[in-house]
């Protein structure tokens, strides 16, 4: 029993972590989808960008100022995609904006590429977060065991924050109804840039996360964790944030149980799959809200 | 603001189109055909660096009398099958007599038509696919080939490692990994060892099952000639899961982004690659190739960040001599007497002597086998291996 | 408002100045098409392969090819306004089903080397070459393994939009994106490995240069006049169908979905059928794109190269064929000819620092955001490039100018 505990516990730690992960990018793909409609295709290269904006301040400075340091720069960053980027579309066809998303994570990569020279980057060691721990005979890494833990108590404090503060209701205000909110005072553009603030928070917190367990850097290892977490956001019903968390957890353990089987070459594939059968049987994912269509 | 937009936009291309043309008289072009992006651009671009320092000794050929200066054309082939047709086309069109590369056998393959219609010669420096020379008579290589390799490699883990099972590791849809893999398992299963293969999807960075997987089948060897941005996560994840077996892999791993890993995330990690050459082979060119890339920041930020010399480069600076070679045998500078010259032309460079038999491979029967010392960061020698 | 409509839907209540518009538009059409494929007959065979012409010829190629691919995403995503990012998958099953009927069966055992020699043991042009000779062989099986090429993905389109094309926008986007990745690993699987060579490329197929004619000691080269063949039929095939009655049902559809219901149009209906030519098409420029890169592997077919096609589209306007048509060529030429230079790390003899591999791709990206900023509309709009509107332009130009002032001074007020 213990030797079976030994031999698939590393399934299970690996796919919780990488679920967490993949939670806190995909609370920002549905924040901002709820209130833009808008699928963020740059939302995945924000967080590469906050990895490689952590290579390089980690180069030259501390620890404790290259922490906060990226999470300042990783959501000034976001401020300012949405303003040049998406602002200025805001009364166009909803296609342009999205296609102007694919335009700043073309960008974004092709400038990742020529910053890094199109070398992967080693990701600095943070202390403690990635010294190994043994939990039932599995050898791992504490930021495997830390990052669910940290993932809940931000999903916990983002969800009073938007129960219980002016500017979380004006969020849901404005994801209920956009141009009604707009006639009620809020001022909309500001409640837009607190979406994409706290998105790429969160994002700057999963890329030191991720990157702390997977420590290289490359211009596109935001696209693959940005799709699945966006398929995770699906998959628990776009707008709805647990839903996100639960999507992104349970796409993270399948993911791995699926590699442990040995179905290695399926693993991504599979993901979609799972995509394409839930928008079959219930297309506003597990916690999403039922929308009929208005004339 | 629009119509500054869109002039500027315009200026730019007219701009570009002016750069296209230009060129002077005595100049001889050699064409480097390598990726500087995607996911062999690291490779490319340390083999770019060896045919630069080359071309930094050696910039004067002498031809049928007259004095020619020889000039590096570089065309970024970004590490894809689509666009090598164009980085392919752009050699041609700019009139190179001979053309260096690629890094990634694929790309080679891709781009080989388009040389051959034009008439040129290609001197493949480290593509190790057989299919790349196999059925044309225009690309040639200095390198070894992966059935060699991979035999190599299977004999080495067999003899020198004991192991009696091993584990692959490669990427879905690369075929050097997938090839490289299949002629170790051949070789490895011929000598009797039991052999697990698997893939990971490209841009995968979570390999925790995989080893997992491996650990649980017991494996004695891990064998993973994947590109080096994947190497370093597997290297690092290994060390984390406390899988102490000895990672093996082929000819990529030979970087310093490996030593990197290993050095800094990896201290107890057992790492041998296959390679073209061990470093303290050659004393002088080593000097002046670590001049070379000390004395430029771009050249050190192509070599990632430091001197160590990549084996890859050593052979882009054999290339390019012997492409230089066979200049001097044609006596000319029109690609269709280079390609008729370079069946015959034979050099000895810092990797060894190269000749090319009748497929147009070099002919070389031995592999450098290197360890990774994780205490200096450096690369150990452990052994010449042949097939036996 | 009704008459107009109508006057557009039977051409004998046109007026006689629109009648003559289009005929001069359809004679001129037809001229520069001839024209244009004299040029490109002599581009082939006669022009001294310099460094211009020698990459005009392949950025005319992949222009034209992704012209066609761009147009054919156009149907599906301007016209009937389904949102379809599977683009790349089905160029992928069209550029393999081209790649593997025409394999000539010599080669097989060279190819497929890690899987004895494949399970498929014939080629389609090699059958034809056996009774017409070598180059109308080629011809003529290559334009069948193309249509074959279409068919199959098609027949895939089919059955994967039985499921997905119930989606609505966004949710059709992700979900067709997640099939091309799907189709992508199904490729890349070793358990199909005799029939697509796993993760290895395929090649050695009939390819451009193959399509040529041999008469006596000259050989005459065909191939970018094929791509240009194939394309215009191809593309004149999608004008016809989106100016037809199906045509007016997908432009309603992408309307309005609900009115087009009441009007009595099957939704579902008729996005199968744009979604299933649209990829019978995509099929195609595979085939194509097969041939022109003479290998073609799976892993390149990602979801970076649906974005790039619909970038192309983005850039020429949504609803516009011919400015898909131009938005690719330039958008070939400037990716892989025009801007090289900024990796060259130098200006003519100036050197520049900062020109340094990957510093075209920056630019490059940069300028594809100020024109979807900037432009959005696109080259074209939702507009056709036609002769007498070219015409026209040039000499409205006054009037033009003048209605802006007007239109100023109006503001103003």
């Amino acid at each position: 029993m213990s030797d079976f505990i030994q031999a698939n516990l590393p399934y299970l730690l690996a796919g919780i972590s990488v679920g967490g992960q993949y939670a806190l990018i995909a609370i920002g793909y549905t924040m901002v989808y709820g209130i833009l409609r808008l699928i963020n295709f740059a939302h995945g290269d924000v967080f590469m960008a906050a990895g490689l904006i952590m290579v390089f301040a980690a180069a030259s400075l501390p620890m404790y100022i290259s922490i906060p340091l990226v999470i300042i720069v990783t959501v000034l960053l976001g401020f300012v995609i949405e303003r040049v980027a998406y602002k200025p579309l805001r009364s166009a066809p909803r296609m342009s904006v999205m296609i102007s998303a694919i335009g700043v994570s073309y960008l974004i990569q092709n400038c990742a590429l020529y910053f890094t020279g199109g070398l992967p980057r080693v990701f600095p060691s943070i202390p403690w977060l990635t010294d190994t721990v043994t939990i039932f005979g599995a050898i791992t890494k504490r930021v495997t065991v830390i990052t669910p833990i940290i993932t809940l108590i931000l999903v916990v404090a983002l969800v009073l924050f938007i129960k219980k503060t002016k500017v979380g209701m004006a969020m849901r205000a404005v994801s209920r109804d956009f141009q009604t909110s707009q006639l009620m005072g809020i001022k909309i553009d500001n409640v837009i840039s607190m979406t994409f603030i706290i998105g790429c928070f969160l994002a700057a917190i999963g890329a030191l996360l991720y990157f702390s367990n997977y420590q290289s850097v490359i211009p596109t290892s935001g696209s693959m964790p940005g799709l699945k977490a966006f398929v995770a956001a699906v998959f628990g019903g776009i707008g709805s944030i647990p839903g996100a968390v639960i999507g992104a957890f349970l796409i993270g353990i399948v993911e791995n149980i699926i590699k442990g089987v040995g179905w290695t070459t399926f693993s991504d594939a599979f993901t979609f799959v799972l995509l394409i059968v839930i928008l079959m049987v219930k297309p506003t994912g597990i916690f999403g809200e039922k929308k009929t269509d208005k004339v | 603001m629009k119509k500054l937009l869109a002039v500027s936009l315009a200026v730019l291309m007219l701009v570009s189109l002016c750069a296209c043309g230009g060129g002077s008289k005595n100049v001889i072009k050699i064409g480097v055909y390598e990726p500087q992006s995607g996911d062999n651009g690291a490779g490319g671009k340390q083999e770019i660096l060896g045919m630069q320092y080359a071309n930094s000794v050696t910039n004067e050929i002498e031809i049928g009398g007259k004095t020619y200066k020889v000039e590096l054309v570089i065309s970024d082939n970004e590490s894809s099958n689509d666009k090598a047709v164009s980085a392919a086309s752009k050699l041609v069109s700019e009139g190179c007599a001979v053309v260096l590369g690629s890094y990634g056998s694929g790309v080679s393959i891709a781009g080989s038509d388009t040389f051959a219609d034009a008439g040129i010669p290609v001197i493949g420096v480290t593509c190790t696919n057989p299919q790349v020379t196999e059925g044309n008579s225009h690309y040639f290589r200095i390198c070894f080939l992966d059935p060699f390799q991979g035999t190599v490699l299977a004999n080495f883990a067999n003899d020198e490692l004991k192991a009696k099972k091993a584990y692959c590791l490669g990427q879905l849809g690369n075929d050097y990994d997938i090839g490289l893999i299949n002629y170790f398992k051949q070789a490895a299963e011929k000598l009797g060892m039991e052999v697990i293969t698997a893939e990971f999807p490209k841009d995968n960075s979570d390999f925790n099952s995989y080893l997992t997987n491996a650990k649980n089948a017991k494996a004695d060897v891990i064998f993973a000639p994947c590109s080096t941005s994947y190497a370093q996560l597997i290297i690092e994840q290994a060390e984390k899961q406390g899988i102490d077996v000895p990672i093996l892999a082929g000819d990529t791993w030979d970087s310093n982004q490996i030593l990197d890993a290993a050095k800094a995330k990896a201290p107890n990690a057992k790492i041998y690659v296959s390679t073209f050459y061990a470093e303290g082979g050659d004393v002088n060119f080593e000097k002046g190739f670590r001049d070379f890339i000390n004395g430029n920041s771009v050249n050190k930020q192509n070599n990632g960040g430091n001197d160590i010399i990549a084996a890859v480069s050593v052979m882009g600076y054999d290339a390019y001599y012997t492409a230089l070679e066979a200049l001097k045998k044609a006596d000319s500078v029109k690609a269709a007497d280079v390609l008729k010259a370079l069946p015959s032309t034979t050099y000895t460079g810092v990797t060894g002597k190269i000749a090319f038999d009748s497929i147009g491979d070099a002919a070389r029967d031995t592999a450098y086998i290197k360890k990774v010392n994780t205490s200096t960061g450096l690369w150990d020698f452990v052994k010449v291996q042949t097939i036996k | 408002m009704f008459k107009k409509i109508n006057n557009a839907l039977n051409p004998s209540l046109r007026h006689p100045e629109q009648e003559r518009a289009s005929r001069i538009n359809k004679v001129g059409a037809i001229i520069l098409l001839a024209i244009l494929y004299v040029f490109l007959f002599v581009l082939d065979n006669f022009l001294p392969a310099g460094s211009f012409t020698g990459m005009l010829i392949p950025v005319l190629r992949k222009g034209a090819i992704y012209a066609l691919l761009c147009v054919s995403m156009n149907l599906l995503n301007g016209f009937t306004g389904l949102f379809s990012l599977g683009q790349a998958g089905f160029m992928l099953i069209g550029g393999y089903a081209y790649a593997i009927l025409s394999i000539p069966a010599s080669q097989h055992a060279a190819v497929y080397q890690y899987f004895d020699g494949g399970a498929i043991q014939f080629s389609i042009p090699e059958f034809f070459s056996s009774f017409l000779g070598a180059g109308l062989g080629s011809f003529v099986g290559s334009i069948i393994c193309i249509i074959i090429a279409g068919v199959i993905a098609a027949l895939f389109a089919a059955l994967i939009g039985i499921p997905v094309l119930r989606l609505k926008s966004d949710y059709l986007a992700i979900a067709t994106l997640g099939f091309a990745e799907i189709i992508r690993a199904i490729f890349q699987w070793n358990g199909f490995g005799i029939i697509t060579n796993g993760s290895n490329l395929l090649r050695k197929y009939t390819a451009l240069s193959d399509i040529r004619w041999d008469i006596g000691s000259v050989s005459l080269k065909f191939g970018t006049v094929f791509v240009f063949l194939i394309v215009t039929i191809c593309i004149l095939l999608i004008v016809l169908l989106i100016n037809s009655s199906y045509g007016r049902a997908f432009n309603a559809v992408r309307d309005d979905e609900i009115s087009a219901e009441a009007m009595g149009i099957n939704l579902f209906k008729h996005k199968m059928m744009s979604f299933i030519i649209s990829s019978f098409f995509a099929g195609v420029g595979g085939a194509l794109l097969a041939m022109y890169q003479t290998t073609i592997q799976s892993a390149a077919f990602t979801s970076a190269m649906t974005y790039e096609i619909l970038l192309m589209v983005v850039i020429g306007g949504i609803g516009s064929v011919s400015g898909s048509g131009i938005a690719a060529f330039l958008y070939i030429a400037a990716n892989e000819w025009w801007l090289r230079f900024l990796d060259s790390g130098s200006i003519g003899s100036i050197e520049v620092s900062f020109f340094r591999g990957g510093f075209r791709k920056v630019i490059f990206s940069i300028a594809i955001m100020i024109i979807v900023l900037f432009f959005s509309r696109g080259i074209m709009g939702d507009k056709e490039l036609s002769i007498t509107g070219v015409i026209n332009w040039f000499k409205n130009r006054k009037e033009r100018k003048l209605a802006k002032k007007i239109n100023a001074s109006k503001e103003g007020e």
